[in-house]
């Protein structure tokens, strides 16, 4: 019942989604077809290119052709390049997952690991020092953190590449060694947001746990340390998986900062480029695309966070 | 999100000094929080008086000088890309940092409380209508939302601030909602109601009241992101547009000197650091003071 209501609720949120990523072409200043037509087009060519854009019609007209070709995956061709936003969709879109979803593994092993740690310890120096660790997390410019480790890695000790995906910036990925070096520094930096987040959350849900009544009667009852881990584990395990689902959303939103910093060829390049190149299809293509994926993974996270834990109901 | 449950649960915030002046002195024995405070101070006077701190002009370069190294005479942070005093940049460039940063927070923090007080409390069609817009905006994950939003505005500060002005205006709007509905169906204001109290009333003595304090806290805890995204938008070259000093803008601008001056490069990072963490550092003590769940 409460899955039917939630998938209920994602459809109105996924059709708002749309019609912003659609205005967000209209909010821009400017004609939008100055970036393809030479300054002096004659009035009769700039016609002519409305009318094949459609932005001849109305608004909302413009709307829903747009959507219908949309829904059947046809996101319109990019204007500086000539090819199908989908087409160049895909392939960056796999980089940004591959980065992002590691990340996020590194920042929840390493974030559950502070957090377990400080709230088991709760109070002492090992508390202080983790929750030191991960209000830094939280704090750092990530983009700033990304040059300083290539400073480090990269020009002072010569050890890891500073840019790109792959040996002379190819952009074909392989899983060698040749081109995970390329993985390593970003993924770091990328993963240093979850790790302060699912830190600071699992330190709040242990803390909280321990002081719970049924812990401290079973340690009272002689329960080992281990089976009062194993207790911490059953209860915090749902709130922290469904804040990592979530932290790899908004690292896949995210990523323009991270990859500009290190030319990873993926959606936050490939936004950037959309955005200094005037290039509309592709920016509406690339927002409307992440965001749908996040509306999804927030579903996701909402539903399998109910299977495991029936008590916790969001909307 | 759950978050909230404590503000719910327990009992309200009373509205006597004697409250306040607890979170006061909670704050004023928690060092951490104190020596946040004082950094936040120091930068802030920096903004203030930086004409008079400031050793060198911001803006004048000289290209035989370009990039020296940190410690050198007469530049003691190194000179930038152009030739520009670092120290005398750092400290300029607190102003825009600050004000990109800090702003959209109060913006959101006006227009958010305003949406989620009003949905809150008056319930029904106008909260389903007011949280289902906000629902849509919230679906966006918020760097991507600043990103597109001002990347299609165009670069420039009143762009740069108003997009992310709309980026937190949803999650301060969510967070005042609920903690509407909460304070709503508590019984004073049912006894206030009964009493022949306005509607008007009702909102300025009983609802304003409590429900200020938890939404002020949470907005504190979006500063230190909001000044991330704000330098980082002009890292990307939206936002502050050059030869202003700004820090994420210099961080950009010093991007290609990280094989010739790599610390010099790092150093407007270190100062948007540094003002990240005090901010988080405050607002965690503020939390605690006032005996709020994060």
């Amino acid at each position: 019942m409460y899955i039917a209501k939630r998938l209920l609720y994602t459809l109105p949120v996924a059709f708002g989604v749309s019609v912003v990523c659609f205005m967000l072409v209209h909010i821009a200043p400017g004609d939008p077809l100055t970036s393809v037509l030479p300054p002096d087009a004659s009035a009769q060519l700039q016609a002519e290119m409305r009318r094949l854009y459609g932005f001849d019609k109305p608004l909302p007209v413009q709307y829903f052709i747009w959507l219908a070709k949309t829904v059947q995956g046809d996101l319109g061709v990019s204007i500086a390049t000539g090819r199908p936003v989908a087409l160049e969709l895909s392939k960056a879109l796999g980089n940004t997952l591959m980065l992002a979803v590691l990340a996020t593994l590194i920042g929840f092993l390493l974030g559950g690991l502070f957090g377990f740690v400080a709230g088991y310890f709760r109070g002492g120096w090992v508390d202080r020092l983790a929750s030191f660790i991960s209000i830094i997390g939280v704090s750092v410019p990530h983009y700033w953190l990304g040059m300083v480790l290539v400073i480090i890695f990269s020009v002072q000790l010569n050890w890891l590449p500073a840019t790109g995906a792959g040996p002379g910036g190819s952009a074909d990925w392989a899983w060698n060694w040749l081109h995970v070096r390329h993985l390593i520094l970003p993924a770091i930096t990328m993963s240093v947001i979850p790790m302060g987040i699912v830190a600071r959350t699992v330190r709040a849900l242990v803390a909280d746990i321990l002081s719970q009544e049924f812990i401290v009667g079973q340690r009272a009852k002689g329960l080992l340390d281990f089976g009062v881990f194993r207790h911490v584990v059953k209860n915090a395990a749902p709130t922290a998986l469904a804040v990592m689902g979530l932290q790899l959303g908004y690292l896949l939103g995210g990523s323009i900062l991270i990859e500009t910093v290190f030319s990873w060829p993926g959606t936050g390049f490939l936004l950037g480029q959309a955005i200094f190149q005037r290039d509309l299809p592709l920016l509406q293509g690339t927002i409307l695309i992440l965001a749908l994926f996040f509306v999804a993974l927030n579903l996701i996270v909402d539903v399998v966070q109910t299977m495991l834990d029936p008590r916790v109901q969001r909307t | 999100m759950s978050s909230l449950s404590a503000s719910q649960n327990s009992a309200p915030f009373e509205v006597s000094p004697g409250y306040w002046s607890g979170v006061i002195g909670r704050l004023r024995r928690d060092p951490v929080a104190m020596f946040a405070l004082l950094v936040i101070l120091a930068l802030v006077l920096m903004a203030l008086f930086a004409p008079y701190i400031a050793p060198n002009d911001p803006y004048r370069g000289q290209l035989l000088r370009r990039l020296r190294p940190i410690g050198t005479a007469g530049f003691p942070l190194g000179t930038d890309e152009l030739g520009r005093d670092m120290l005398s940049r750092l400290i300029y460039g607190a102003r825009l940092s600050l004000l990109m940063g800090v702003t959209p927070v109060f913006i959101a923090f006006f227009f958010g409380a305003f949406i989620g007080i009003t949905a809150g409390f008056v319930g029904g069609k106008v909260n389903s209508l007011l949280m289902r817009t906000v629902d849509v905006f919230f679906a966006f994950p918020s760097v991507l939302l600043a990103i597109a939003l001002s990347g299609a505005l165009g670069a420039g500060i009143f762009n740069g601030l108003l997009s992310l002005s709309i980026v937190f205006i949803p999650p301060i709007a969510r967070i005042a909602e609920s903690v509407t509905t909460g304070v709503r169906k508590l019984e004073y204001i049912e006894a206030a109601r009964a009493s022949g109290a306005s509607s008007m009333t009702i909102v300025r003595v009983h609802v304003l009241g409590n429900v200020l304090g938890p939404i002020f806290v949470y907005a504190t805890g979006l500063i230190s992101v909001s000044l991330i995204l704000a330098s980082g938008l002009s890292f990307l070259g939206l936002g502050v547009k050059p030869p202003e000093p700004e820090w994420g803008l210099m961080l950009n601008t010093l991007r290609n000197a990280i094989y010739v001056q790599p610390w010099v490069a790092a150093l407007p990072g270190l100062m948007i650091f540094c003002t990240s963490i005090s901010f988080n550092l405050f607002s965690d003590g503020l939390r605690s003071a006032m005996d709020l769940k994060s």
